[in-house]
């Protein structure tokens, strides 16, 4: 059983009646808006649902069982890393002095956090090798944007202007070229060898004049290490480009590789992924941004300083007119970053490496498990994740790894992320992080093995899958057709309410 | 390690299977000479300590003050019931529904948020969220260009001035003017909707979009059907920048033909935090659904015929569009979009409009206060909780006031120091949890940081001791 | 099954019937099967100019998008307007009721560097 309660529940609107619920607010003076013009006051109020609290609790209490969540069980999402989210670090977020601060309040008065976030960045700075550290991006994505903007800045500055060009290696996350795009550069895409490292020669021959920067992962979204790396750094370097590491896959490397050391002039962290801030249901995250000597100048503002008397301080827009602004409201997501600073100070520089060691060890003991049961299509070591593949097993048997996915839901797992890299036919990527005793380790590969079993003998059974959990196999083609995006009433009473 | 579950034997176990001495051996491949040693971190600190310290840096926050500080990000009351429900695990530590069979928790929740916002903003479309207001702003801007194939946009710089910055970022590769505020006048702090005909009007130079804001940064109400005509009359789209709480109250967007709305969620129920995380909202008409960028989830039905919830419009998406994508957003604000949706649950329509009328009518109350002692607005015009005071060296009086214990909203000097009409005016805001008290205690201290008199022997907001002894570099 | 033998193809696969100067365009059963449910078909006003081989619309499935690109040079006279309420026309029907375009050729030399019906087979089986 996947999840413990199954209710699928009516929508916060059918669960409404006029009159129902409110009173916590006290009234206002009758005359509160009457010095409002006409014109400027709403004329018929939001039609929101009106419940009382007892109704809304149990509507969120019963929708939460309806999910998958790394507190109710396995998720080996991979390129996720979802690792098991402190308690600690949500108590620590929801300290009044932390959470009730204002963003625009002086420093004086927000001495507590700015000392935080100064310390955090000090840490990440240290992790990555990286020289210096910006806080504010919101989230990966919007960290690679931030890297990406300095890189442009960079060569702006020179009169290098020619440069229009990003390279990715064809296992690239989607956001790599998506977020080149959004700096209006063009992406050329560089087929990866086939050890599934990248291909250095096709690499150095796209490499020029026009070649603004490389965007790399490592370990490579297959989750091997790139062992040419210091090859494609020096290349990268030697035709005037930057390179740009994405650091989703951080889990596998901390204490053993730093990117900034290695040659990497700037980089993200992923603190939702490696630094264990909670997933959230898709958000929020964090990603922050570290940057070697050449970038600083294009940091986005502003950074958190230390004074010599030990204070701190936000920097002044004036202090670095060389900054490619911002990319966001306020500082950063500060309540993200508190979570992020408690886990690392919880580790130490040891319990940071120990963490790579056993997520690296895990994924490695899982591969072992299922080589024989899945194709493994790259044959050495694998970092914290690892992709298989369900190619032969669609071609005996007509069972994709779609299926195979949905299969896994009834044995009680969430499945792994499927056709992603997208170089990997019928591909599985599996990362089980370091937070997962042997134990499940050892019942995932069993059940995969079973369904890969049972796709011989009775394929209709995986192919149909799920079966337990709340809701079966959903149409996305009409939903993509006929988007149906927010509630109307009279859409409500075509759709039978589960009650 | 504090959270891994691997005895030492587990690690026996793993290693033997693999025929491994050492887990050094799976770390082969990293070329020796990029090898790194050890990280120069403070040592592993045990959860106990770490609590302790964490709560004395928390406490160093002066969060004590009594504030009336706004611009952009409002304190509320948030019912218990909000963050309790947060808590559960199976809300905050899931993650994207990508396998909808296993989240219909999260897709419903996303789903009924849409919908929710929907009605405040008035709207046919709303997506799953964006990071905050400034990038929710940022990706409207982007939709017009891509929706009218031109590549200038006019903001009014009534919008917040770090929501411009923000806009002017991600704008680089295109065009981004500012429309200018009336300096005087009935309407001063508003859009200058003569200049603004005026650079709509530009031979040659045609307009995708216009950005304003209502209220705007200053609180002041906007003319948004004015703005609205005139950007039309264009062939431009309008993108209106909203605060969600005063909608309860104030025209929504889609009722002054605004094709896109835009905005910051925080007061639904978020903690300042701050800075973040926040909610984006965006939303847009049918018209330009397929523009829109982010995450979306719609209503479907299952293989049994039940009604279900489902990602849709995905190939929109970074994962598939890849460099085509109308933008590489991936995490949306899941767990925010949560909050707001419980928030406006549990206060319920009548709840939301009574916020939104309190703050008015404390603001009302300020504002008398204010007068009484000669301390006057700076811009006549019409404004929901938010306004602007002009006070003699404006800075200095925000300091003294801390030490006072309040927090006399925002120096705008600091958030526009080109604006000659803001130099000595500090942005006051109040909500439903200001006071008559505070706004009494608030007008006293006022009135005696500018008699000149010093603090001794005064009630104060809060923490007397502590504010005689500010921490901090002076400014 | 065959792709129809009176019809000529690209390699990206979209299929060409010409009737004088005037060509009509769809994309194959091979390339509909391989996108799936089809969901959208986004496609140029009438009027505009085409390049042979740039791109000219988007073709969306459910987890999929494929860019269209234009077989001949030549301007669009008509658009298909069915396939905007019943996208899944292009899978049941690619090369009748799902079709896509019409375009008035300016090259009918161009004809030439497309394929036959047994060289798009050739081509479709070589994956």
């Amino acid at each position: 059983m996947s999840v413990t309660g199954e209710k699928l529940q009516p929508t916060l609107f059918e669960r409404s009646s006029p009159g129902r619920g409110g009173g916590k607010i006290p009234h206002p003076p009758k005359d509160a808006l009457d010095r409002i013009p006409a014109d400027a006051r709403r004329a018929t109020p939001p039609a929101l649902p009106e419940m009382n609290e007892p109704d809304v609790v149990r509507h969120y209490v019963n929708l939460s069982q309806l999910n998958h969540a790394v507190d109710t069980g396995f998720y080996p999402l991979g390129s996720c890393t979802m690792k098991f989210n402190p308690k600690l670090n949500e108590w620590a977020a929801r300290l009044p002095g932390f959470a009730d601060l204002h963003p625009m309040a002086p420093d004086e008065v927000a001495q507590g956090t700015l000392q935080l976030l100064w310390e955090l960045e000090t840490a990440l700075a240290e992790i990555s090798g990286m020289r210096a550290v910006t806080l504010q991006p919101a989230a990966g994505a919007q960290g690679e944007l931030t890297g990406i903007l300095m890189i442009r800045a960079y060569h702006r500055e020179r009169d290098d202007t020619d440069r229009d060009e990003v390279l990715v290696p064809d296992s690239s996350h989607g956001t790599n070229p998506a977020t080149a795009s959004m700096a209006g550069f063009k992406t050329i895409t560089i087929p990866s060898a086939a050890d599934g490292g990248v291909d250095l020669d096709a690499f150095k021959a796209a490499l020029g004049p026009r070649s603004a920067a490389v965007m790399i992962t490592n370990p490579s979204t297959l989750g091997l290490f790139e062992s040419r790396i210091g090859e494609l750094l020096d290349a990268v370097h030697e035709a005037g480009a930057l390179a740009y590491m994405d650091g989703a896959n951080l889990n596998a490397i901390l204490g053993r590789f730093r990117p900034g050391q290695a040659g990497f002039d700037v980089m993200h962290f992923n603190v939702h992924k490696t630094f264990s801030t909670p997933h959230g249901g898709g958000g929020p995250g964090a990603g922050p941004v570290g940057v070697g000597e050449l970038l600083l100048p294009y940091l986005p503002t502003p950074r958190v300083l230390r004074l010599d008397d030990g204070t701190f301080r936000l920097e002044r827009p004036d202090e670095r007119p060389t900054s490619i602004g911002r990319l966001r409201s306020f500082v950063g997501n500060t309540g993200v970053l508190v979570r992020a600073y408690a886990y690392i100070r919880a580790h130490g520089g040891s319990g940071l490496r120990e963490v790579s060691d056993d997520a690296v060890l895990a994924a490695n003991y899982l591969k072992s498990r299922l080589a024989g049961t899945f194709d493994l299509p790259y044959d050495r070591p694998c970092k914290h994740e690892f992709v298989a593949s369900g190619a032969s097993l669609k071609a005996k048997t007509g069972v994709r790894t779609l299926d195979v996915a949905k299969r896994l839901i009834d044995h009680g797992f969430h499945p792994p992320t499927i056709y992603f890299p997208l170089i990997v036919e019928e591909g599985m990527l599996i990362e089980p992080t370091e937070t997962e005793s042997v134990e499940t380790l050892d019942a995932f590969a069993d059940a995969l093995i079973e369904i890969a079993a049972e796709a011989e003998r009775d394929p209709e059974m995986v192919t149909s899958a799920p079966h337990t959990a709340p809701v079966k196999r959903l149409d996305e083609a009409t939903a993509a057709r006929q988007p149906n995006l927010r509630w109307r009433p009279m859409a409500g009473a075509e759709m039978p309410c589960p009650d | 390690m504090p959270y891994g579950p691997h005895t030492p034997a587990d690690r026996e176990r793993m290693l033997s299977a693999l025929g491994l001495d050492s887990v050094d051996d799976l770390f082969a491949d990293i070329p020796v000479d990029l090898r790194a040693s050890a990280l120069d971190l403070p040592p592993p600190e045990p959860e106990l300590e770490l609590s302790a310290r964490l709560r004395e840096m928390a406490s160093r926050n002066r969060t004590d003050l009594v504030s009336f500080l706004g611009a952009g990000v409002y304190r509320h009351w948030t019912p218990p019931a909000v963050d309790q429900l947060l808590l559960r695990g199976e809300w905050y530590t899931a993650y994207t529904p990508y396998q909808p069979e296993v989240s219909q928790g999260t897709l419903q929740s996303i789903y009924e948020y849409e919908s929710l916002i929907a009605e405040l903003v008035d709207m046919d479309v709303v997506s799953a969220s964006h990071y905050d207001g400034a990038a929710a702003t940022a990706e409207a801007a982007l939709m017009t260009c891509r929706a009218t194939r031109r590549d200038r946009v006019l903001v009014s710089r009534g919008v917040h001035p770090q929501y411009r910055q923000t806009l002017h970022t991600y704008m680089r590769n295109l065009e981004l003017e500012e429309i200018p505020l009336l300096a005087e006048g009935e309407a001063a702090g508003t859009t200058d909707l003569e200049a603004l005909a005026r650079m709509l009007a530009e031979e040659g130079r045609p307009v995708a979009g216009v950005i304003a804001a209502n209220p705007d940064f200053l609180g002041l109400l906007e003319p948004m059907s004015r703005i609205g005509e005139l950007t039309h009359a264009a062939g431009a789209l309008f993108v209106a920048v909203i605060e969600p709480v005063s909608l309860a109250v104030l025209t929504p967007p889609g009722a002054y033909g605004a094709d896109i709305a835009a905005g910051e969620g925080q007061p639904l129920g978020i903690a300042p935090q701050y800075g973040g995380p926040y909610l984006g909202i965006l939303a847009s008409t049918d018209a330009l659904v397929r523009q829109i960028p982010g995450r979306l989830v719609g209503m479907t039905t299952d293989l049994d015929g039940k009604r279900a919830f489902v990602m849709t419009l995905r190939a929109r998406e970074q994962d598939i569009r890849r460099d085509k994508a109308a933008s590489n957003i991936c995490t949306n604000q899941a767990l925010l979009a949560l909050a707001a949706s419980i928030y406006l649950a549990t206060i319920g329509p009548h709840g939301l409009r009574d916020v939104a009328a309190n703050g008015a009518a404390r603001a009302t109350k300020l504002e008398t206060g204010l007068a009484a002692i000669g301390v006057e607005r700076v811009h006549p015009g019409p404004y929901l909780n938010e306004f602007a005071i002009r006070v003699a060296d404006a800075r200095t009086v925000h300091r003294r006031l801390i030490e006072r214990g309040f927090l006399a909203g925002l120096v705008l000097a600091d958030a526009e120091p080109d604006d000659p009409t803001l130099a000595d005016g500090l942005l006051l805001a109040t909500t439903e949890l200001t006071t008559s008290g505070d706004i009494a205690r608030f007008v006293a201290a006022l009135q005696e940081v500018l008699s000149g008199r010093p603090p001794v022997g005064v009630e104060t907001g809060a923490g007397a001791e502590r504010a005689a002894n500010p921490v901090g570099a002076t400014r | 099954m065959s792709a129809p033998t009176d019809l000529r193809y690209t390699r990206d696969h979209e299929w060409v019937r010409v009737d004088g100067g005037e060509a009509t365009v769809g994309i194959t059963q091979y390339a509909a099967d391989q996108l799936g449910d089809i969901v959208f078909v986004e496609l140029p006003d009438e009027g505009r100019d085409l390049e042979e081989a740039k791109a000219f619309g988007v073709v969306e499935s459910v987890k999929a998008v494929s860019d269209l690109f234009a077989p001949l040079t030549g301007t669009v006279t008509s658009t298909n307007d069915a396939l905007a309420a019943n996208p899944e026309l292009v899978n049941s029907d690619p090369y009748g009721d799902g079709w896509m375009i019409k375009i008035r050729l300016s090259d009918t030399s161009e004809m030439d560097d497309l394929l036959d019906g047994p060289a798009y087979d050739d081509l479709v089986a070589a994956g």
